[in-house]
């Protein structure tokens, strides 16, 4: 038996050993957390524009995601925010305060190694693929729906 | 003998100290440690001061225990796991004993031991520290995410410790002897997972513990215990098979600091890992029964993996190595 045969039959023998999580607990801990997550941003929107009547659908939606930042910001700087991922995993990683907190929680982690070469370095070392990945995304699908427009 | 050496002046453990932070101390091993930490910053400014601290802390402790001064001190063995070992290094430069660096991922203590042992055992120098630690932020922070970051662990991931422990080792004085030394190879199995740092060791611990039984002509039960560093529970299940097929069967008296360094409900999955893991075990749990005459003769075999971020990221697999070394209780000729 060669090395790669080796390595093969062990990385399958491990694998096979391998302790999984449980799916459907955790399924339901990240629907429930992240619906309460769109629940509570639904309430946002709706104060604003029950208090301020003036104010346009779509400012007030930007506000509402203004506020949903700042909370998920505020409390990874407490020191909440991870516990709550931890609880929901995706459900707490998906919507926009899961952004949030992968942008703040570097920003502290790296303040230690200065403003520039900590923070602002390392801020998007985890929201940067994402944000570079959907601008890519964006761009595809708008190519891919001017051809379709030209039909 | 093809990789094991004796050391037939029996070098001594004559001083040993271990330091740990507050949720280590709650684990099973709390009450053997020398010191527990009320805070994991231990009053520092940043993490990385705090590992370094606890660094002086044990190494001082130890020398201390030993009955000598710093000044008596010949030569400082020691490593741990931030980028060019430099909670080690920095200790050092205050220390003011002559200094080598050594890195074998968490089976520092193990390499620190071998080579003290081989120097004291050949007169070179009197008095040698080994220390090794680690500390559960900085490794995150340079191996992992953000601390804050709102992620799961997996159910193979180990909790890398907050701890650090130091020994002194010497022919004069009174303590557990060093009789023994097995030098592992780098062994890699292919694992490529670093969420999964139990199995890419397993197999360079069996491959060690197997060298070690062939060139001494030993069993597991001329052993009253035989502990591996930071396999955590898959790993130290994984050693046992892989043993198993080489016709060892490690039985009863087998053990894995990592598996058992924590309470199941302290949420640690696989368990703990870390050069302080068998750093800290050592220089209280086993060093106190060996003290006491409850074990005759140890089998110590901390584990490392010798991957950085850098090789992960560019799909290289995990490289293990681990050392064995004998330790029997003192007093006898």
């Amino acid at each position: 038996m060669n090395n790669n045969q080796r390595n093969e039959a062990y990385n399958q023998y491990v694998e096979a050993r391998i302790p999984r999580t449980k799916p459907w607990p955790s399924l339901f801990n990240s629907f429930w957390v992240g619906g309460v997550i769109c629940l509570l941003g639904q309430a946002i929107d709706t104060l604003i524009l029950y208090w301020f009547p003036s104010i346009s659908e779509q400012n007030a939606w930007a506000w509402t995601l203004i506020v949903l930042i700042f909370l998920a910001s505020f409390l990874t700087g407490v020191g909440v925010y991870d516990k709550i991922g931890k609880f929901a995993g995706g459900g707490s990683i998906v919507p926009i305060t899961g952004f949030s907190n992968s942008i703040s929680s570097p920003a502290i982690e790296f303040k230690h190694e200065g403003i520039i070469y900590g923070t602002c370095v390392k801020m998007f070392t985890i929201a940067g693929p994402v944000i570079v990945v959907g601008v890519v995304a964006s761009v595809v699908v708008g190519i891919i729906y001017w051809i379709i427009g030209l039909f | 003998m093809k990789q094991t050496i004796e050391f037939r002046n029996r070098p001594k453990i004559i001083g040993s100290y271990s330091i740990v932070g507050p949720k280590e101390g709650q684990g099973p091993f709390g009450e053997y440690f020398d010191y527990v930490m009320k805070d994991d910053s231990f009053g520092e400014k940043t993490y990385e001061l705090a590992e370094r601290k606890m660094f002086e802390h044990a190494i001082t402790g130890a020398i201390e225990k030993a009955g000598l001064n710093t000044g008596d001190i010949n030569l400082m063995l020691a490593g741990d796991l931030l980028n060019q070992i430099i909670s080690s290094s920095y200790t050092a430069r205050d220390m003011n004993i002559p200094y080598l660096g050594l890195f074998g991922a968490c089976s520092t203590m193990a390499e620190t031991l071998a080579v003290g042992a081989t120097l004291v055992n050949g007169k070179h120098f009197r008095n040698v520290i080994c220390a090794t630690g680690s500390h559960f932020s900085t490794a995150e922070r340079q191996f992992r995410f953000p601390l804050e970051l709102g992620n799961q662990r997996v159910p193979t991931s180990q909790w890398t410790v907050t701890a650090a422990g130091a020994s002194v080792l010497s022919l004069e004085g009174e303590g557990p002897e060093i009789t023994m030394a097995t030098f592992g190879k780098v062994v890699d199995f292919g694992i490529v997972d670093v969420n999964n740092m139990g199995a890419a060791m397993a197999p360079s611990a069996a491959s060690v513990i197997h060298t070690h039984f062939e060139d001494t002509g030993r069993k597991p039960t001329d052993y009253d215990l035989i502990v591996t560093g930071d396999l955590g529970k898959l790993g130290a299940e994984i050693l046992v098979d892989l043993l198993e097929d080489k016709g060892i069967k490690l039985g009863p008296s087998y053990s894995d600091c990592g598996h058992s360094y924590f309470t199941r409900n302290q949420d640690t999955m696989c368990g703990a890992s870390g050069c302080g893991v068998s750093a800290s075990v050592l220089n209280s749990y086993i060093v106190k029964k060996l003290n006491k005459g409850e074990y005759k003769r140890v089998l110590f075999v901390p584990t490392g993996a010798l991957m950085s971020t850098t090789a992960s990221q560019q799909g290289e697999s995990i490289p293990g190595v681990s050392h064995a070394i004998v330790i029997e209780a003192g007093g006898r000729k």
